[in-house]
């Protein structure tokens, strides 16, 4: 039995950088939140400048599993686990520019005057980041149970950003004369809910990984 | 995580079974392989083998020495009648006929079905001479035909450009890659209907491989080609299916794609993944 072990050490490096790579997506969307809630620029331009180191994170993922595949040559579920992790970097990646882009509206609303933000921004992001939490113990032990429970949790961030929708422009409840910080709200509630996308496309990319079939978790 | 091997066995559900058979089945059988044991004296080196080989396609046969993968291919124009104590029993169904029956005339069966081996082997004599021969010895005289037929034969080997200037040539001055080409064309120059290639690019370099593996795409056209390879990449790129063969068994026969994306059976995967063999 010749086990491959330099590939499966690189296949388990590769796999615990995006695993590390996750768990910063998910501070980053924690401290664009805090930002959020303390008015804190100088955390959010922290934010904005850290996605860089992100995006290289991506690359360096991309290039070590390119590598991989031009160098091994991997089949079947070698092959798929490549792929799946090609897609996994790339939807972090998307989901770090989305802490960025609340980062940035944050800065806008920085500028105008104070709005009572809704708790329900806060909440959505709690929901996200176990969803993050779920998908990396889904990724790790290529589990498709934890990997389709994920859906569930969209599901729920989804209703809660309906929500926050509702609430935001119905004028009963809208702060008087912020229609400026109104937008950049439902914008930040927009952006968290697009990283629940994310993370179910996470769920979807392990599903591939293991069955070798295409599943839409989105729908 | 385990990358070694471990993929959790499923059991195929009915389904999943009826699909790969619908797949296996949707082209016209060319061979039809039924319940093929070959025995060397008491050792069964293939076991109980069932497979329906298609028209116009490219069939790869892999699997760790010893597997079976060579006996069987050679099984298929009577190759091992030459190893005294081997034995065959099922059948292999060829134009309605069971090939394996004692009354085949084994040398008509082989310019049915020829067959290219590892090691490029002309005979010592002219390139055209290594054509014509096997034809003049059926009582073929005509300069014309012969002419046409040698020309015919090495167009379709993708060699009449790169030997047309010099016929006369001894068939060893040609390289390796030449030289396996030109037994191709003396196989195809018998007109066969199925071409048997056992590691025919084993021997050779890069570029003489990816001219074999072009040559093997472009002949699908015309003939029915099954192939034995130790090459994964060779077999994913050339074949249309793959049976993977293990201790005489036939683990897993299906679409190519299908084997090299997502095989169904655990002993396929380890063995196209490396991690046996």
């Amino acid at each position: 039995m010749v086990a491959r072990e330099q590939f499966s050490a690189d296949l388990e490096a590769i796999q615990k950088s995006i695993i590390s790579f996750a768990y910063e997506v998910d501070t980053a969307l924690k401290q664009a939140i805090d930002a959020l809630y303390e008015r804190d620029s100088d955390l959010a331009y922290k934010v904005i400048e850290n996605d860089e180191l992100l995006n290289e994170r991506d690359q360096e993922i991309n290039e070590a599993t390119i590598q991989l595949i031009a160098m091994q040559q991997p089949v079947a579920t070698d092959l798929r686990r490549l792929v799946a992790f090609l897609r996994v970097s790339s939807d972090l990646e998307r989901m770090g520019d989305h802490a960025k882009n609340i980062a940035k509206s944050v800065n806008r609303l920085n500028v105008l005057s104070p709005y009572d933000i809704p708790q329900a921004i806060r909440d959505m992001q709690e929901v996200v980041s176990k969803m993050i939490h779920s998908a990396v113990q889904a990724f790790e032990e290529e589990d498709i149970t934890k990997a389709k429970k994920l859906a569930d949790l969209d599901n729920v961030v989804d209703s809660m950003y309906g929500e926050l929708f509702r609430d935001m422009l119905d004028e009963r409840k809208a702060q008087s004369g912020k229609h400026q910080q109104t937008m950049q709200l439902v914008f930040v509630g927009r952006f968290v809910e697009r990283v629940g996308d994310h993370i179910t496309n996470i769920g979807e990319s392990i599903l591939y990984l293991v069955k070798g079939t295409a599943v839409d978790l989105n729908k | 995580m385990n990358y070694t091997a471990d993929k959790p066995t499923e059991t195929r559900t009915e389904d999943e079974l009826a699909a790969s058979i619908t797949r296996a089945s949707k082209k016209e059988v060319v061979l039809d392989v039924k319940d093929l044991s070959i025995f060397y004296g008491n050792n069964e080196a293939v076991k109980r083998a069932n497979m329906g080989i298609e028209k116009n396609a490219v069939t790869a046969l892999i699997g760790p020495s010893g597997c079976g993968k060579s006996t069987f291919i050679r099984s298929i124009n009577r190759m091992n009648d030459l190893i005294p104590s081997s034995r065959a029993e099922g059948e292999i169904i060829y134009d309605g006929i069971n090939i394996l029956r004692n009354d085949i005339n084994v040398v008509a069966l082989r310019s049915e079905i020829g067959m290219v081996f590892q090691k490029p082997n002309p005979f010592p004599k002219s390139i055209y001479n290594n054509i014509t021969h096997a034809l003049k010895y059926n009582g073929q005289k005509n300069k014309k035909v012969l002419d046409e037929i040698v020309e015919e034969s090495l167009r379709k080997a993708a060699l009449w450009d790169e030997v047309k200037d010099r016929l006369h040539q001894s068939a060893l001055s040609l390289s390796g890659g030449q030289q396996q080409r030109l037994c191709i064309a003396r196989t195809l120059a018998m007109e066969p209907q199925i071409l048997l290639l056992d590691e025919p690019a084993s021997a050779l370099d890069p570029v003489s491989n990816s001219k074999i593996e072009e040559l093997i795409l472009q002949l699908k056209e015309d003939y029915s080609i099954v192939i034995v390879t130790h090459n994964m990449s060779q077999a994913s790129r050339v074949s249309d299916k793959t049976a993977f063969f293990l201790n005489g068994d036939v683990v897993e026969y299906d679409d190519t794609k299908k084997i090299f994306t997502n095989p169904s059976e655990t002993k396929t995967e380890e063995y196209i993944s490396g991690r046996f063999g």
